[in-house]
Parts: C-alpha cells; structure tokens; sequence
C-alpha cells in the first residue's frame, strides 16, 4: 500500500524550496526580466545563510533562540539581495542580454555556494565533507505544537516549519499583490509593455529593480529553508541540485500565477521523491528512470499550454527584453 | 547630468579596445580577489595561473584539448542563437551523444573490425544529439513552443537516462558506474594521430572551419540570420520559418552530439552523468562573447578554460576549493556582458548650460 500519511509531508518539504523559488520567479518576470539566475540566487541565499549560523555557533557561547534564526535569516537575505542587485545592475542599466547575465549568474552563485562550503568544511575538518548546523536547524525545524498529538491530520498538515508556512504565505500574498493592488497592476504592465508603461508615468527602471530584487530574495529564502529545515542543517556541496532550475519550470507550469504555485510545487516535490516510494525490488536501474518525473511533466505542460495558446496564459510579452527609452 | 544615447555605429578599433580593457580589468579584479584569499603577492598568482595551462607539455595539451571541447560545443549552439533559439540543452545534446557511442562500445561484438565499430559510433552520436535537439525544435516549430526550458529539461531527461544505464552497466558491479569500455581490446576507441590529444583538436578545428563557412557563406547561413533577425521578414521573402527552426537545432544537436562522440570515442572511454561539466552552459557564454563569430570563439573559449584552469591551479596550490575556478571566470563573465553597454551606447556628460537656453 502506498504510504500517503509520510509521503505528502516529504513531497511539501521537498515543494517548499521549489515554491520560494518559483514565487520569486514569477515576481521577477512580471517585471519583464526573465531571471534565469535564480538557480545561483538559491545556492548564494543557502549559503549564506550556512555561514551566518556557523560563525554563530562558532562565536556565540549561548545560543538565544532569535538570533539563532534572524542572523541566517538576514544573512540570507542580503545575500540574494545582491545577486538581485547585481543581476539588475546588469540587464536593467546596462542593458545586458538577459539570458547570458542569468546563465553567468548563475555559475557565479553555485561558484560561490561551493567555494564558501568548500572552505568551511575544509574549517571545521570533519571526516564526511559536509558542514552540520544541527542546532541552529533545531530551531527553525521547530514544527506546530499539535502536530505530534493529532494523528494523521497532524502529520500532513501541521508538521512543517514556520519557514513552510510563510512560503505559502509569500505565495497567497503575491498573488494578491499582483491581482488586486494597483502597485501590481503597474508591475504588470512595466513586464507587458514597458514603453506604455513609461508613458503613463510608471518609473519602469524602478519597478524592474525592486521586483527583481524583491524576487529574488524570496528566491533566496527557498535555499534557506532547503539547508535549514528540508537538509537538518547539512550543508554539502552540490546539494541542491537542480531545484533552482525547476523552480524557474515551474513558473511556467503555473502560468505566472504564484497561487497555483503552492498546489504544484507540493506536486513537483512529490514527482521528485516519487521514486524513494515506489517498490523497485532489485531493480535499482529503474529508478532513474522515476527520477525522470518532474522534468518531463514540466515538458508536458510547457508543450500543452503553448498548443492551447490562450491568452491568459501568455508570458508577460516583454519578457527578455531590455528596456531603452530612446528606441521605441 | 548624465545622458546615454544609442551608438550609431563603432570602430573596429574602438570596441575591440573597450572588450580588450573589461578583460584587462577582470583579470585584474581576479587578481585582487585572489590575493585577498590566498595572500599571494599577484607576481606569484599569474605565474601560477600560467604555469597550470602552459606549464608543462602535457598540461599544454590538456589545455587545447579542453579549449578544443569546449569550443566544438560553443559551435554547436551558435547557429541556434543566431536564429535567436535559446538552446540551452547542450549540456543534454552532448550526453545523449556521448551515450549514443558508449552504447555501441559496449554492445557491439570486441571482434568486429575497429572501423565498423567507430563508424556505427560516429552516426550513432551525431544522430542522438541531433534527435535530442528535434524534440523541441519541432514544438517550437509547430507550437512556438519555449524553447529556452524545453531544451533545460531535456538536460535532465538526459541525464537520468545516463544514470539508468550507467547502473544498468555497472562495471563493477554495485559501483554504479561504467569503467573505461573494451579496456583490453580498445575496440571504438579512436586511434592516435600524433599524440592522444590531436585528434579531438584536428577535429574541432574542421568544425569551426566548417561553421565559419556555414554562417556567412551559404544559403542556410543567410536564412537563419534573417530568421533571428525578423521573422515576418523572413516569411515575407519566401523562407519556410519551420523548416529552417527545425534544420538548424539538428545541426547544432548533431554537432553537440559529435562533442559527446570526441569525449567518449577519443577522451574518457566511458560515460557518467557529469561527463559534459556544465560546459553546455558555459557554451552559450562563449558563444555570446564572441558574437557569435566562430572564428573569435576560438579566442574566447580559450580565455575562460585559461581562467578556470589557471584558476583550479591557483585553488589547488592553495588548498582553496576547486569552486574557485567558476567564480573567477564567472567574475570574467559579468566584466564582459557589462562592457557591451559601452559598445552599444555613448555616455555624455552635460553641464547645465545657460547659453543655450539663450538661443531658445
């Protein structure tokens, strides 16, 4: 029998990372940069927050529970913070081609996970090459009071973090900014059509700045939660894997809609462990097939939504492309 | 106040000055971000850096070979961009070819004659990487498609089918890994030219020739530069837009897939997940550098392996991270992309001048 009760919870732990990412994404694109650097944003916002909580624990003769939490938090932060910035100051002022800047950042941000990782594992000397944060990750894995208590119901829906619950959070919020606030409107259409938007007004340089920024902060706290909470605190190199790049399917998948997102990052979590669950018996081979999954599912829909070619579901339509003034 | 304006045209001269000085600047960035890890006086870091791409003959060698790789896989995906088909999945393209040869390798008999093995090999390749590229190229034709995440998947897709084979394979057993295929009897390894590494040089170097020629003097070439330039135009004027999207991702699919064919047939002698390295990825940089000019490609794929290796060097001498590589030629990267603004636009200085308001 498929074992759902400890299924669902790993597939929404698995989809928490996926769901900052692609929320962030999605921010960002409606501003009209298509940030494939998010995959290196997540790396840096994981990172960072490893070092913030390791020089802590290094320094710190007792541990109070806040600071245990806002100093990787706000490290995280500024962190993910810069390579937004970066990111910007490339594409938006300088007018850099955006895919080039977002593969470059990229590299640069998993450069960067892996030569600070390397370093502090090289630091702390220990025989597996991973840096283990098991005290400060007790505190942010810190689960609902009842979720112990509450059999099943417990164990699918109050077993999480508070990090997972301010990703769905983020998610509604976003959705709701996007949809029904004016700053969201004029978010959108500096992502549609930037010159409209200059006309009437909208200072389009700065609406591409905080929202990629913004973006990718949000983006940024999916590493944390992944090394935090999701990982207990381990930090290996190459960890993460290619979460960022799924998040960034994802906004596709989800259509630029950062609601659906918290249904179909759980789903992708759930594709991405599906073949831990499913009996092999001996046949280990096939399970990389399983491992498969979620990529061609992001395929299918990416294939199904471009043949129905609805206009709701279109990209924002300046996605890509920089913004100059003068040649309209 | 500062006022930026669109370029009419350059001199040769002056970009080629404003590339030449972002690189002297980057590079002098590294240096100062090298110091300030390793605490290396910078005579001491660029001699390392040098000495770990010339330093010895072998290591002079590597160095061409893995510039040689490199830039076949760059090759690959600029036609795609100059159409302005984001094909982000050569990373998968130059798998599936590599899985492509390690599977003849593998399956065919040790006792047939080395030529039907590498000939079978050879089609084999070039066929997989242009199939992985036809996939998307044909809903990007038909359906429009992304094409940008259609081709990101596919690395993943391919991927897994090498992980599935390589546990298939396993050699041995509970390794899951393929070791060095027909380690006795060399059956499907290319034979020597000269040394081990001049083959997969020779070979890029008919590559690049051919890709030169390809882009600038033949008909396809012409075809898909209007297509990436103006699609309407190129409908206008009687080109069948499908069929050029389609012709032109297997070319760069089949040229990826041979990429994969030089790294199992002449290089590793076997396959693993991690056999492309990210290459696919670093391609489209080098690709983008050069602007798409073959011929300056050579140049750039050159200076990012001499930056991450040198760099490796550097890391290893130290006991820094092998990490290390990416972020100085990332750092390299980002100096680059930022110096085309001053490319492609002017930037004046204007004081707030009274006289001419007079006139008005």
């Amino acid at each position: 029998m498929f074992d759902f009760v400890s299924f669902i919870p790993r597939a929404v732990m698995q989809g928490i990372p996926l769901m900052y990412g692609c929320v962030g994404e999605t921010i960002t694109e409606k501003s009209g940069n298509l940030n494939l650097g998010t995959a290196g944003i997540m790396y840096v916002g994981g990172i960072c927050g490893v070092i913030g909580s390791f020089l802590y624990e290094s320094y710190a003769a007792e541990m109070n529970d806040f600071l245990t939490v806002l100093i990787p938090l706000s490290c995280c932060i500024a962190g993910s913070l810069l390579m937004g910035l970066l990111y910007c100051f490339l594409t938006v002022t300088l007018r850099a081609n955006q895919n080039v800047t977002g593969l470059a950042l990229t590299t640069f941000g998993v450069g960067l996970g892996n030569f600070f990782g390397g370093s502090i594992i090289k630091l702390v000397d220990s025989d597996i090459p991973t840096v283990i944060l098991t005290r400060s990750s007790r505190v942010f894995a810190r689960t609902l009071p009842w979720a112990e208590t509450t059999g099943w119901f417990g164990k699918i829906f109050l077993s999480y973090s508070a990090l997972a619950y301010f990703a769905i959070l983020v998610a509604v919020l976003a959705s709701w900014f996007l949809n029904h606030t004016r700053l969201g409107l004029q978010l959108r259409s500096t992502g549609e059509s930037p010159a409209t938007a200059d006309a009437a007004g909208i200072n389009v340089v700065k609406y591409k700045y905080v929202a990629t920024c913004v973006g990718s902060v949000i983006s940024g706290l999916g590493g944390l939660y992944y090394v935090m909470d999701y990982a207990c605190g381990v930090w290996s190199n190459n960890a993460f894997g290619d979460r960022g790049w799924l998040a960034v399917a994802l906004v596709i998948f989800t259509i630029w809609r950062p609601s659906v997102s918290i249904f179909s990052s759980i789903v992708f979590g759930g594709l991405y462990i599906l073949n831990v669950y499913i009996p092999t018996g001996t046949n280990l081979a096939i399970k990389e097939i399983y491992k498969m999954a979620p990529y061609v599912v992001t395929i299918v829909v990416l294939v199904i939504t471009s043949m129905r070619n609805k206009r709701e579901n279109q990209p924002p339509a300046a996605l890509g492309l920089s913004y100059f003034r003068e040649e309209r | 106040m500062i006022r930026i304006s669109k370029r009419g045209s350059i001199s040769r001269g002056k970009a080629l000055l404003i590339r030449a000085s972002a690189i002297v600047l980057a590079i002098l960035f590294c240096a100062l971000l090298t110091m300030i890890t390793t605490g290396k006086n910078p005579v001491d870091v660029f001699s390392s850096v040098i000495a770990g791409s010339f330093g010895t003959k072998r290591k002079f060698w590597l160095f061409l070979q893995n510039t040689a790789i490199l830039l076949c896989i760059s090759l690959a995906v600029t036609p795609a961009f100059k159409m302005r088909c984001w094909n982000l999945g050569a990373e998968g393209q130059v798998l599936t070819g590599a899985m492509a040869a390690a599977a003849c390798m593998v399956l065919m008999p040790e006792t047939l004659p080395n030529w039907v093995v590498l000939l079978t090999m050879t089609v084999s390749s070039i066929a997989a990487g242009a199939l992985w590229a036809a996939i998307p190229a044909y809903f990007k034709a038909k359906f429009n498609t992304n094409e940008t995440l259609f081709t990101l998947m596919m690395n993943y897709v391919a991927t897994q089918v090498v992980a599935f084979f390589c546990v298939k394979w396993e050699n041995p057993k509970g390794s899951c890994k393929i070791g060095v295929i027909n380690q006795k009897s060399h059956s499907g390894w290319m034979p020597e030219v000269g040394n081990k590494y001049l083959l997969v040089i020779l070979a890029v170097v008919l590559v690049t020739v051919f890709m030169y020629f390809y882009l600038n003097y033949t008909k396809h070439g012409y075809e898909l530069s209007v297509v990436g330039e103006s699609e309407r135009t190129a409908r206008y004027i009687g080109i069948k837009v499908n069929r050029v999207i389609l012709r032109t991702m297997c070319l760069s699919g089949a040229i990826c897939g041979l990429a994969g064919l030089l790294l199992v047939g002449c290089i590793n002698h076997t396959v693993s997940t991690s056999l492309a390295g990210g290459q696919g990825f670093t391609a489209v940089m080098v690709s983008w550098l050069a602007k798409f000019n073959p011929l300056v490609m050579v140049f750039t794929s050159g200076l990012l392996i001499f930056m991450s290796t040198g760099a490796g060097e550097i890391a290893t001498n130290c006991g820094l991270n092998r990490a290390f590589g990416d972020l100085l030629s990332s750092v390299l990267i980002f100096f680059i992309i930022g110096s085309e603004f001053f490319i492609n636009y002017q930037i004046s200085f204007h004081k707030k001048n009274r006289e001419v308001r007079k006139d008005v």
